[in-house]
């Protein structure tokens, strides 16, 4: 298929010999030092953290892939959508209707709820196309306006329980795992997590990935090269409405509870707000947002129970003004920094 | 520096130790302290309900001031959760986990009660007088922790019959309900309320949806089998309309409104205050802006409070009478606990409560509870719109 929609003009471009790495920037054997410590913190935490603190943790995790996917479209391809709440609907209630309803069991129901969202942004992407920048955006705020109040009609209230929502199950943890069902649902999580980062690592990192970049830097160019652009951007709507589903999944198992009250409007806003503060097209930087999306509110409120959204507000514009790149850029710019006073301190005496 | 920190180390071993002596709950219930906690909308589209939570706060540190209850300060933890049922979770798994409120208290909206409901009934952690007027959360058998406080719609609905069969068992009615939850809520309380003369009494029911642009067809269907009490429910705007209609066809039967939406400004001016004259409704708080109040002890008393201990609330927000009123219902079971402050004899005390009469209920109206009863508030008053204002009938 990627033959199909790319021509080969996309090899990657490989480092002439003797390359150098740019300066401060990570070299190979550091970055997965780095991310081995974090795994090893990730896969300790939820024997030290109290159950409240794990939820919180899960939470992490699941905004920190629907941010991902938001950021795919959002950051590498440059189609804005603040509509991504209703794909994390459709994932939460996908899930929750199939194991309810149709006995699938959740760890199932949970991808094929992504499928279905994958399925959907798709089809939702190719009308998009003829629609750019803000118009795009409006387009994506349909969505997210209509599904909740769709959520509640009374035709498929059989289906989505209406007004009133579902419930769904606490996953019980396999037997032969000494694990509380939280912890259980903090590892499955986590797996999903470290299996979706991946994947977009390798997806921007490959063909796809440069053509999808491509077309947010100059559409015109890419189609010259041979870039089906309607092709492409359709898929990544899909791939997005993926992940952001696989999220909503995810987050049902976690909350065992769907409402369209759960998926308002003000939810797209909070997952572009990750997306924007985490570093727009930058991978890690989804769960820099997603860390920022779940903590900052609650530490907002502890600093002032009227203001809250007045200091959250404070600290957005912070993070805006001190690291322009979002948190991920903010951090890289920061290593420089450092490595280069260290370099110079050296050469210096 | 050095002794400053083994000071702080020791002091934090010594009060690990202490808890780890005591039982699970004692952090919440401390000799001095009483921690409740609730989630509330203080942000988001629901934001207009905050004042019932700060009124709650308020409350509370209005009884501090004077003492406490036993000797106990009480202190309400009181969270935003913008209404997001996955918000509420959150902040009630704070409250319960990390907090370790003694109970919760009060959290408002459906949606946000229903997601954390078997959460806290698992977790065994009275989840007390919640702000929502859903059926459900009197169910002690399926969920012992979780108890409302509102009167429920079907509450609400058997007032209306009962009135009926009372005072007119010559009289037939009609009802007309929007097609939704809340609406058949409404009309199955409305049968139930007739019993097993139901047949005699109910002769036309007819509904709409949200968005019939008329109703003119169910209102000649029910004129046409000549009821002589009409009781309607929905909103406001189609509620003005079958007034009207009512009045206009000539059919005028006797008019009841549901509750929510038997208001002056919003249902009634719109119909025409002279079509609307004669029609009833339920109530069971004083309504702050009523000048019957202006003299009443009770009425005087919320005044007082929200004058020393809210002055940012409006008096004209009904929300501060509910929070009020929802407090003082807290307060009773806390008394009534006394020193045994566990959980089990929190729900113990909030299922035997025995003639609650409080300030800003209506006269004749008392909170009682049972093991098997977990609705709270069960009477409603009838008031009747003079063509000026709502005033109460007779009967409780």
């Amino acid at each position: 298929m990627n033959t199909a929609i790319i021509t080969p003009v996309l090899e990657p471009v490989k480092a002439p010999p003797g390359f150098v790495a740019r300066q401060g920037e990570l070299d190979d054997q550091t970055k997965v030092t780095i991310i081995a410590v974090l795994v090893a913190c990730a896969l300790i935490l939820p024997f030290v953290l109290g159950d409240y603190r794990l939820f919180q943790a899960t939470q992490v995790l699941i905004f920190a892939v629907a941010i991902l996917g938001l950021n795919l479209l959002t950051g590498y391809n440059g189609q804005i959508s603040v509509g991504h709440s209703a794909f994390m609907a459709m994932g939460a209630y996908g899930t929750v209707i199939l194991t309810s309803q149709f006995g699938v069991p959740y760890w199932l129901a949970i991808p094929i709820s992504g499928l279905i969202c994958l399925v959907f942004g798709f089809l939702f992407g190719f009308p998009a196309l003829r629609l750019q920048g803000f118009y795009l955006a409006l387009a994506t705020f349909s969505l997210a306006v209509a599904l909740p109040q769709m959520l509640r009609y009374k035709g498929i209230e059989q289906w989505t329980g209406g007004v009133q929502g579902l419930f769904m199950d606490k996953p019980n943890p396999p037997a032969f795992l000494p694990v509380s069902p939280d912890q259980w649902i903090y590892f499955l999580t986590f797996f999903a997590t470290i299996a979706l980062f991946w994947a977009a690592w390798n997806l921007v990192n490959g063909p796809i990935g440069r053509a999808i970049i491509a077309l947010r830097d100059h559409e015109v160019a890419g189609e010259v090269m041979g870039i089906r652009a309607s092709m492409v951007k359709s898929l990544t709507f899909g791939i997005s409405g993926l992940y952001t589903g696989i999220a909503g999944g995810l987050s049902a198992l976690s909350i065992q509870f769907v409402a369209p009250d759960s998926f308002q409007m003000f939810l797209s806003v909070t997952l572009l707000v990750g997306a924007v503060v985490g570093g727009v097209a930058t991978i890690w930087g989804a769960f820099l947002g997603a860390l920022f999306v779940v903590y900052v509110p609650n530490i907002s409120e502890s600093i002032s129970g009227d203001a809250t959204w007045a200091v959250y507000g404070a600290f957005l514009l912070f993070i805006i003004y001190v690291m322009p790149n979002g948190m991920a850029g903010g951090l890289e710019d920061l290593y420089r920094k450092l490595r280069k006073r260290s370099a110079k301190a050296q050469t210096g005496t | 520096m050095t002794i400053m920190n083994r000071r702080t180390v020791l002091t934090g071993f010594a009060s690990v130790g202490a808890a780890a002596l005591t039982a699970p709950y004692v952090k919440a219930a401390s000799p001095s302290e009483i921690l409740l906690g609730q989630t509330m909308p203080y942000s988001g589209p629901a934001s207009a309900y905050a004042d019932w939570g700060r009124a709650e706060v308020a409350y509370f540190e209005m009884l501090n001031a004077q003492g406490g209850i036993n000797g106990r300060k009480v202190r309400l933890i009181s969270v935003d959760d913008a209404l997001s049922p996955p918000k509420t979770v959150e902040q009630t798994r704070r409250l319960v986990e990390k907090d370790r409120v003694l109970a919760l208290f009060g959290s408002l909206g459906t949606s946000p009660n229903s997601a954390i409901h078997r959460y806290v009934n698992q977790k065994g952690v009275p989840h007390l007088f919640l702000a929502s007027g859903a059926s459900k959360w009197a169910d002690p058998e399926n969920f012992p922790w979780t108890m409302g406080w509102l009167p429920d719609y079907p509450t609400e609905a058997i007032n209306y019959a009962q009135y009926i069969m009372k005072n007119d068992p010559a009289g037939t009615a009609a009802v007309i309900y929007q097609n939704d939850d809340g609406g058949r809520d409404y009309y199955e309380g409305f049968k139930k309320g007739f019993g097993d003369q139901l047949e005699k009494y109910l002769v036309a029911e007819q509904t709409f949806e949200a968005t019939d642009p008329t109703v003119d067809a169910q209102i000649s269907n029910m004129a046409r089998s000549g009821a002589t009490y009409l009781f309607m429910i929905g909103q406001p705007k189609t509620m003005a309309q079958i007034i009207r209609g009512a009045y206009d066809s000539g059919w005028r039967p006797n008019l009841m409104i549901n509750a929510p939406s038997a208001s002056v400004s919003g249902t009634l001016e719109p119909a025409g205050l002279d079509k609307a004259t004669g029609i009833m409704s339920a109530a069971y708080v004083k309504d702050p802006t009523d000048e019957t109040w202006a003299d009443d002890p009770g009425f005087l008393e919320w005044s007082e409070f929200m004058d020393e201990w809210f002055p940012k609330g409006r008096k004209s927000d009904v929300n501060t009478v509910y929070g009020y009123s929802q407090a003082q219902t807290m307060e009773q079971v806390l008394r009534q606990c006394g020193d045994d402050l566990s959980r089990e004899n929190i729900m113990a005390q909030a299922a035997n409560l025995r003639d609650l009469a409080l300030p800003m209920l209506l006269p004749g109206i008392t909170i009682n509870t049972a093991p098997d009863d977990f609705r709270p508030i069960e009477q409603m008053r009838l008031q009747r719109f003079n063509g000026t204002k709502w005033e109460l009938t007779e009967d409780a």
